[in-house]
Order: structure tokens, then C-alpha cells, then sequence
């Protein structure tokens, strides 16, 4: 126990830190999209491990044939989009459940993105060739670009969900049939959400692949968990911290944060030696946990077992 | 005004549970009528309701309303003729929305959602100045979110949500059903009250027998998805409860069978 304390080494943790705190804000990112359907639109969108991977595809593929990064960027933001609008229609147009939807896009999207990136399982990008937005190389300019990208998308979409557009998403998500009745689209808006999602997800993914420096068939794999994972840590911060005066603004910033938390809480996982191959189960672990938590409080204020006999009485 | 001409409307046809709802009805609205409906349960009351509404297609007939022909046209696009308070006081109202977003949703029911801001400074003084004349206090709460009010104070706001863009036709499904005595004549006197300063032609379901006396220019009694009675004018204002189950007998072959009307 003791020679396992000593290997843990309390500079390398701090030293992961940055590198953390990049990825966790491209993750943050990602999670954003997350919010937008799971908590927006109240659907679980599974399409996000696809798109994810999707989006640095494209980007990899086009920088290395010679686009400039931001332009990469932004045909993998409409890619993006366009496998959100493929799982909007599945649901909309053709009935199938959103969740089945979302993974059936998803699973096509396995097979799109191995011919996106000419049926290899992974795409490199150098820094060194090419002229790439962030890398992994300089942590400290990743953190900045992609805090700042952070913040332009955090305002972008303050400002849409505030418009009369963007009110008709958030309605058609709190209440369908309120919605129809107000004349409007439930169909068209489901749509629009899903596809303004996948697009930041693909931009996120654009943004991971180049910071790692390759694109990767399953860089995607676990993403809308990761993703919930960041919406529910930052809510549950952003409650506690500013609690009624959470506005969509902090709401937004928090799930941003709550990417870097999420990350750094995986840095100091796999500080403390874990096996990197569990993480995915970590990961489940903690986002089962979180959802169930504002069950399992609604439980204990009101719930069958306090009549059971031997209970408390007053408990 | 509106112009019902035989719908019909099946639920699921070919199976055990097949139900004709509507059988061939037809009513005709004057501007300004304010039709109370009253029947049994299953008498197609709800049915008629949302067939005009369009949350289903008709099987046959055709739908007018204000000139325009309803029949092909789906629930949202039919939403700028008509407002709807539904018997569900959560139905009416997005409950993780702000007051004021509510009404502002509502303010623009039918109308092409853009990209401008979705509730103005101008609206907010006079969604203020409307949540007043509810008398509930709601003026002081618009940035509340709906989800924290009662019962009686969302269907309140959906009945202001529904009349805020004046409406070609209101639609109340038993939309008092679901309050307690004292909210529910509360919300109706609201209702009459809407109705009357917009001069609104409605529909309005209700269980009640001395409601639907008491309210209205006009009372119509539906039973197996027709309209069996069709009462105006003064003879409505004479009627009596007693006089409108006899009726109901007589034309329905069968008495009255819901103790919700007998007792009510």
C-alpha cells in the first residue's frame, strides 16, 4: 500500500493538469450539443458517437488535402449537421423512436466515417505539415482557442434560444402538445435541434482530432455519455453555486465546465493508476449515479418504504 | 363562421376496440356564438373538438372555418383561427418556461417564428397589463417559471394564452373539470369574461348541466358522435336541469348514464 502511495508522483498530476483542462473544454464543447437535444428538445440523441467522429474525420481528411483548417471546420459543422437532420428524419418523418433513430445514424455513420477517412482506421494530421487551429504541442494556446470557441458558441446560442425560433425548440421540448397548438412545427423543430447539435458535436470532434493530431475510427465511442456527464456535473455545480440565479447563460458555461471536470476527474483516475481500459465503466458509473440522484432525493421525501413495518417513525 | 358538415371519425377501425366516434355531424357556428356541449362520456364531445382542432384527421366531411377550409390542414397549421384550453391544466403551458416566454409563444401562435428577440419590451408591459385583469397577482411573477404556479393559475394563463392573439374560434375541453369548486367557477367567470370583450365564437365542453345553462347563447347535447339537441336563444335561458336529462332520454333512447351529470 505504502510503495503504491510512492509511485504516485503529485507533480506528474499536476503537470496532466492543462492538458486536461484542453480536452475537457473540447469535450465541454461537445457537451453543449449534448444539452441541446437531452435537455432542450428532451430527447436522447445517440447520433453524438457518430457525428463526433464524423466531424474529425472531415476535418482531418480535408486539412490534409490542403483546406485551411477553419474551412475544414466548418464543412464538418454542416456534415455534422446533415447526420442530425438524417436522425431527425428517421424520427420525424418515418416514426422511429428517437433513441433508435439516434443509433441507428450512428451505426451507418461507422461505415461513412471509415470512407471518409479512405477505409483507414485512423487518420494522422502533423502540426509540423500542416497549420492547425490547436494542438496538443502548445496546451496553453488550445485552452485559449478553445475557451474562446467556447464562449462565441455559448453567445451564439443565448441569443438563438432567446429568439422566437429558438423559444419554439425549448417549447416543443417542455411541451408537444402546447406547441402544436401554438402553431408550431413540433416536427420542423425537432429537426432544427437535432441537427444545430450534431453540427457542434462534429465541431467538437473537429476541434479533438486536431488537437490530438489524428482522426480515429472510435474516437467517438462513449461520447453522448461523456456528454451527459458534463450537462449533469455542471448543473448540479452550477445549482449549487448560484442556485436560483442560474441563468441559461451560467447554465450553458457550467456544462462547459463541466467538461473540464469531468476530464480532470479522469486525469486524477488515471493518476491514481486505474486501468485506462476501465474508464468507460467509470464513466457509466458516475453518469448512472447522477441521474439517479434527483430520483432517488424525490424517493426519499416521498416513497412507500417509510410505511414498511420496522421503519422510523419519524425518519 | 365555422361549418361542420358530416364528419365522421373511427378509432381504431377493423379491431375489437373499433369506436365511431363521429357519425356523419354537421354544425353550423354563427360569429359570436358561444355554444355550450354537454353528453355523455364517449359521446363524441372531445372527439368533435379535436377534429376541428386537427389532432387527427376526419375520415370523411369537411371542416370550414372563417373561409378557410381546415379538412387537409394539420394541428399547427390551423393554429392561427383557434386558441385552446384543454381539460388538463398542465397540457396548456410550458412548465419549464418563463411566464412571459409563455405568453410570448402564445402571442405568436400561427405567425412565422423568426429570429427576433422572443419576448419585446413592448409585450412585457402588455402581457403585464393582461395578467392584471386575471386578478391572481400573476403580474408580479412573469419571470416565474409556469411549472411553479397552481393548477387554476396555468389554466388561467392558458386561457389568456389562448385569447391573446384573438382567436377565429375558442375551444374549451372541459377545461374547469380538473379544479376545485371555488377555482373552477373562478376560471369560468374568467372564460365568459374573455369571451364576452372579443365577442369570441366558442365551443365549451363541460359536465356540468347548470354550467351549460348559465353559459352561452346556445346548447348543444351530443350523443354516439351526433349533435341529438340544438337549443338557442331564449328557449336555452329557460331550460332547467331536470328538462335537459328528460330531453336527454327521450332522444338518446337511454337515460342519462354519468352520475357526474345527475349530481352536478
Amino acid at each position: 500500500m505504502s510503495a503504491y502511495f510512492a509511485s504516485l508522483n503529485v507533480l506528474k498530476l499536476v503537470k496532466n493538469m492543462p492538458g486536461g483542462v484542453s480536452q475537457g473544454l473540447i469535450w465541454g464543447l461537445m457537451a453543449l450539443g449534448v444539452y441541446i437535444t437531452f435537455r432542450l428538445l428532451d430527447v436522447a440523441d445517440l447520433t453524438v458517437d457518430g457525428s463526433f467522429t464524423t466531424g474529425g474525420a472531415v476535418t482531418v481528411m480535408l486539412i490534409l488535402g490542403g483546406w485551411p483548417a477553419w474551412a475544414a471546420l466548418l464543412v464538418a459543422v454542416v456534415i455534422g449537421m446533415l447526420a442530425g437532420f438524417i436522425t431527425g428524419l428517421l424520427h420525424t418523418k418515418l416514426g422511429i423512436p428517437a433513441i433508435l433513430a439516434g443509433i441507428l445514424t450512428q451505426l451507418s455513420l461507422y461505415s461513412i466515417n471509415l470512407r471518409i477517412m479512405g477505409m483507414s482506421a485512423n487518420k494522422a494530421v502533423s502540426v509540423d505539415k500542416y497549420h492547425l487551429l490547436l494542438t496538443s504541442r502548445n496546451i496553453p494556446m488550445a485552452i485559449l482557442t478553445a475557451a474562446l470557441i467556447a464562449l462565441a458558441l455559448i453567445i451564439l446560442f443565448y441569443w438563438y434560444f432567446g429568439t422566437e425560433q429558438g423559444s419554439a425548440i425549448r417549447a416543443t421540448g417542455n411541451n408537444p402538445a402546447m406547441s402544436r397548438a401554438l402553431g408550431i412545427n413540433i416536427n420542423s423543430m425537432k429537426l432544427l435541434g437535432l441537427s444545430l447539435s450534431n453540427g457542434v458535436v462534429a465541431l467538437s470532434g473537429g476541434l479533438m482530432s486536431q488537437y490530438q493530431g489524428f482522426a480515429d475510427i472510435n474516437m467517438g465511442r462513449g461520447a453522448i455519455v461523456i456528454g451527459l456527464a458534463a450537462v449533469i456535473i455542471g448543473e448540479v455545480i452550477g445549482n449549487a453555486l448560484l442556485g436560483k440565479h442560474l441563468n441559461f447563460f451560467g447554465i450553458m458555461t457550467f456544462v462547459v465546465i463541466g467538461g473540464v471536470i469531468y476530464y480532470l476527474v479522469i486525469i486524477i483516475v488515471l493518476w491514481l493508476k486505474l486501468n485506462s481500459n476501465d474508464l468507460k465503466l467509470f464513466t457509466a458509473v458516475i453518469v448512472a449515479v447522477f441521474l439517479a440522484i434527483p430520483y432517488l432525493r424525490g424517493q426519499r421525501i416521498s416513497s412507500f418504504s417509510k410505511f414498511r413495518k420496522g421503519a422510523k417513525k419519524d425518519a | 363562421m365555422l361549418d361542420i358538415r358530416e364528419i365522421s371519425k373511427t378509432f381504431n377501425p377493423g379491431t375489437v376496440n373499433e369506436k365511431r366516434a363521429l357519425n356523419k355531424l354537421s354544425l353550423h357556428l354563427d360569429p359570436g356564438d358561444f355554444v355550450t356541449v354537454i353528453g355523455g362520456n364517449g359521446a363524441g364531445k372531445s372527439t368533435m373538438l379535436n377534429a376541428i382542432a386537427g389532432v387527427w384527421p376526419v375520415d370523411e366531411g369537411r371542416i370550414e372555418l372563417d373561409g378557410h377550409d381546415l379538412t387537409p390542414l394539420p394541428e399547427h397549421k390551423r393554429a392561427f383561427l383557434i386558441g385552446r384550453v384543454f381539460q388538463d391544466p398542465m397540457m396548456g403551458t410550458a412548465p419549464n418556461m418563463q411566464l412571459e416566454e409563455n405568453l410570448a409563444l402564445a402571442k405568436r401562435r400561427g405567425q412565422k417564428r423568426g429570429l427576433s428577440w422572443g419576448v419585446t419590451r413592448d409585450e412585457r408591459e402588455e402581457y403585464r397589463e393582461r395578467l392584471k385583469t386575471l386578478g391572481l397577482g400573476l403580474e408580479d411573477r412573469m419571470t416565474a417559471r409556469v411549472g411553479l404556479l397552481s393548477g387554476g393559475q396555468r389554466q388561467a394563463v392558458t386561457l389568456l394564452m389562448a385569447s391573446l392573439r384573438e382567436p377565429k374560434l375558442l375551444l374549451l375541453d372541459e377545461h374547469t373539470a380538473a379544479l376545485d369548486p371555488a377555482t373552477a367557477a373562478k376560471v369560468l367567470e374568467l372564460s365568459d369574461k374573455i369571451v364576452s370583450e372579443h365577442n369570441l365564437t366558442t365551443l365549451m365542453i363541460t359536465h356540468n348541466m347548470t354550467d351549460a345553462i348559465q353559459h352561452g347563447n346556445r346548447l348543444i347535447m351530443m350523443n354516439e358522435g351526433q349533435i341529438i339537441l340544438d337549443v338557442r336563444g331564449e328557449e336555452k335561458k329557460h331550460l332547467t336541469r331536470r328538462e335537459l336529462i328528460d330531453k336527454f332520454a327521450a332522444l338518446a333512447g337511454t337515460p342519462m348514464e354519468t352520475d357526474s351529470v345527475l349530481l352536478s
